[in-house]
C-alpha cells in the first residue's frame, strides 16, 4: 500500500499510461491529434483538470456522502473545466477555436472521473496531486506522440507551438507525398490500434 | 421539411457522431463486444439524448442567455444531463420495468457519455432553433446507434477469426472502426 509519492507520479508515465493502459477517454485522443500542437494544448488544459479536481475532491473526501459522489465529484470537475476554458479563450485564443468542442468535453472525460473515483476519494491530498500530474503528464505524452505520428505522416510536418513559431515543416523531404487520410477520422482510429498493438508488441 | 432532411441525413451519416465526430467512444469500444448489448446501449442513448437535446436547448435559452451566464454553459448542462439521468431511471424502474431491464445498466454510464453531452453542445454552437435541436438530437442519437450495432457484428465475426496476439482485442477494435469509420468517409460532400 505504502508507494511512495515519486511512485504514484511516474506510475502514470509508463504503467498505467491513458489511453493505452487505461483505455478512457478516448474522445479526445482520436479527435484533437491532427496536429502535435493541439495534443500537448488539449493534454495540458486536461492535467490542470485532473490536478485541480484531485486536490479538491481528496481535499473533501471526508466531507461528500457516499452516495452522491459522483454527482460531487462531477461539479468540482466542471468547476475547473469552466476555469480552463475561460482562460484559454483569453491568453490562447487560436488554440481554444482549434479544439472547439472538446475543451468542455473534459468534463465527460472519463479519466477525470476515474481518477477521482478510483484514487483522490480513498488518498491523502499529497499522493492525489502526484497521480494527477502522473496521470496528466502521461495524457500529455500519448497525445502528443500521437499527433507526432498523425502530423508527419499526414501533413509532413511538425508544429509544436506556432505563436512562437516552432514549426518544421517538410521533414520527411518535399518529394513525400503526405496521406491526407492519416489526419481525418479513419487514420485516428488506425493509428491508435496499431500504436497500441507496437505497445503490446514491445512489452513482450 | 427538406432542410429537415438534410439535416437528418447530415447528422446520421456525413457527420456521424461516433465515426466522424469522435464523440462517444468510450462506450463504442465498451459496449460493442455483444449485439445485445450494442443494441441495449443504442437504445438507451436514442432516449436519453433526445431529452437531454431538448431540456438543455430550453435551459440555454430560458436561464443563460437572459443572464448572460452562457460561460456556465458546461456547469449547468452536466448537471442537467445528470439528473436527467437519474430521473429517467427511478421513473422507468417504477413504471415500465420491463424497459427498464433492458436499458437498466446502460443508463448510468450515459451521463459520461460524450456523446449526449457533445450534442448538446453542438445543439447550442451551431445556434439551431427548437425543431432543429430536436431533430438534430435524435438523428445524432439514431447515427450513434447503427454505427454501434455495425460494428458490434463486426466485433462478434473478429472472435472467429484468428488475430495476432498483440493486435487482440481493443487493438484489433479500433482498426475495424478505422475502416468503418472509412466507409462513412464516403458520405463526405453528400449535403
Amino acid at each position: 500500500m505504502a508507494k511512495s509519492i515519486v511512485q504514484e507520479f511516474t506510475k502514470g508515465l509508463w504503467e498505467e499510461i491513458p489511453p493505452f493502459r487505461l483505455v478512457l477517454g478516448l474522445c479526445p485522443v482520436l479527435a484533437v491529434t491532427k496536429s502535435v500542437e493541439n495534443g500537448i494544448g488539449m493534454g495540458l488544459a486536461t492535467t490542470f483538470v485532473l490536478i485541480g479536481s484531485n486536490l479538491l475532491v481528496s481535499a473533501m473526501r471526508k466531507v461528500i456522502p457516499n452516495k452522491i459522489r459522483i454527482a460531487c465529484f462531477i461539479i468540482v470537475i466542471a468547476t475547473f473545466v469552466t476555469v480552463v476554458e475561460l482562460l484559454m479563450q483569453a491568453y490562447t485564443y487560436a488554440l481554444f477555436l482549434q479544439l472547439g468542442i472538446f475543451i468542455p468535453l473534459i468534463v465527460v472525460n472519463c479519466i477525470v472521473l476515474g481518477r477521482a473515483e478510483a484514487f483522490a476519494f480513498k488518498n491523502g491530498i499529497i499522493p492525489s496531486l502526484a497521480d494527477g500530474a502522473g496521470i496528466g503528464i502521461g495524457f500529455t505524452l500519448a497525445l502528443a506522440a500521437l499527433g507526432a505520428v498523425r502530423e508527419l505522416l499526414g501533413n509532413n510536418s511538425i508544429t509544436i507551438w506556432s505563436p512562437w513559431d516552432l514549426s518544421f515543416p517538410m521533414i520527411l523531404g518535399s518529394s513525400f507525398q503526405p496521406f491526407t487520410f492519416m489526419v481525418e477520422a479513419p487514420g485516428a482510429f488506425m493509428c491508435l490500434g496499431l500504436m497500441l498493438c507496437f505497445m503490446n508488441l514491445f512489452e513482450k | 421539411m427538406g432542410d429537415y432532411l438534410v439535416l437528418v441525413i447530415s447528422c446520421i451519416f456525413v457527420n456521424n457522431i461516433l465515426l466522424m465526430q469522435y464523440l462517444g467512444n468510450c462506450p463504442f469500444l465498451g459496449t460493442s463486444k455483444k449485439i445485445e448489448t450494442a443494441v441495449g446501449m443504442a437504445m438507451a442513448v436514442v432516449f436519453v439524448l433526445v431529452m437531454a437535446g431538448v431540456i438543455t436547448w430550453v435551459t440555454n435559452k430560458l436561464f443563460l442567455v437572459p443572464y448572460n451566464l452562457e460561460y456556465l454553459k458546461t456547469l449547468s448542462f452536466i448537471l442537467v444531463i445528470a439528473s436527467l439521468v437519474q430521473f429517467v431511471e427511478m421513473f422507468l424502474k417504477k413504471s415500465i420495468p420491463a424497459l427498464y431491464a433492458g436499458l437498466g445498466i446502460f443508463l448510468p454510464l450515459i451521463t459520461t457519455n460524450c456523446a449526449v453531452f457533445g450534442v448538446c453542445i453542438i445543439n447550442i454552437r451551431e445556434e439551431y432553433t427548437f425543431f432543429e435541436a430536436l431533430v438534430s438530437s435524435f438523428s445524432y442519437a439514431v447515427g450513434f446507434g447503427l454505427a454501434l450495432i455495425l460494428f458490434a457484428g463486426v466485433r462478434e465475426r473478429i472472435l472467429l477469426g484468428r488475430v495476432p496476439k498483440p493486435l487482440q482485442d481493443t487493438s484489433i477494435a479500433l482498426v475495424t472502426a478505422g475502416l468503418l469509420s472509412l466507409t462513412f468517409f464516403a458520405f463526405k460532400g453528400m449535403v
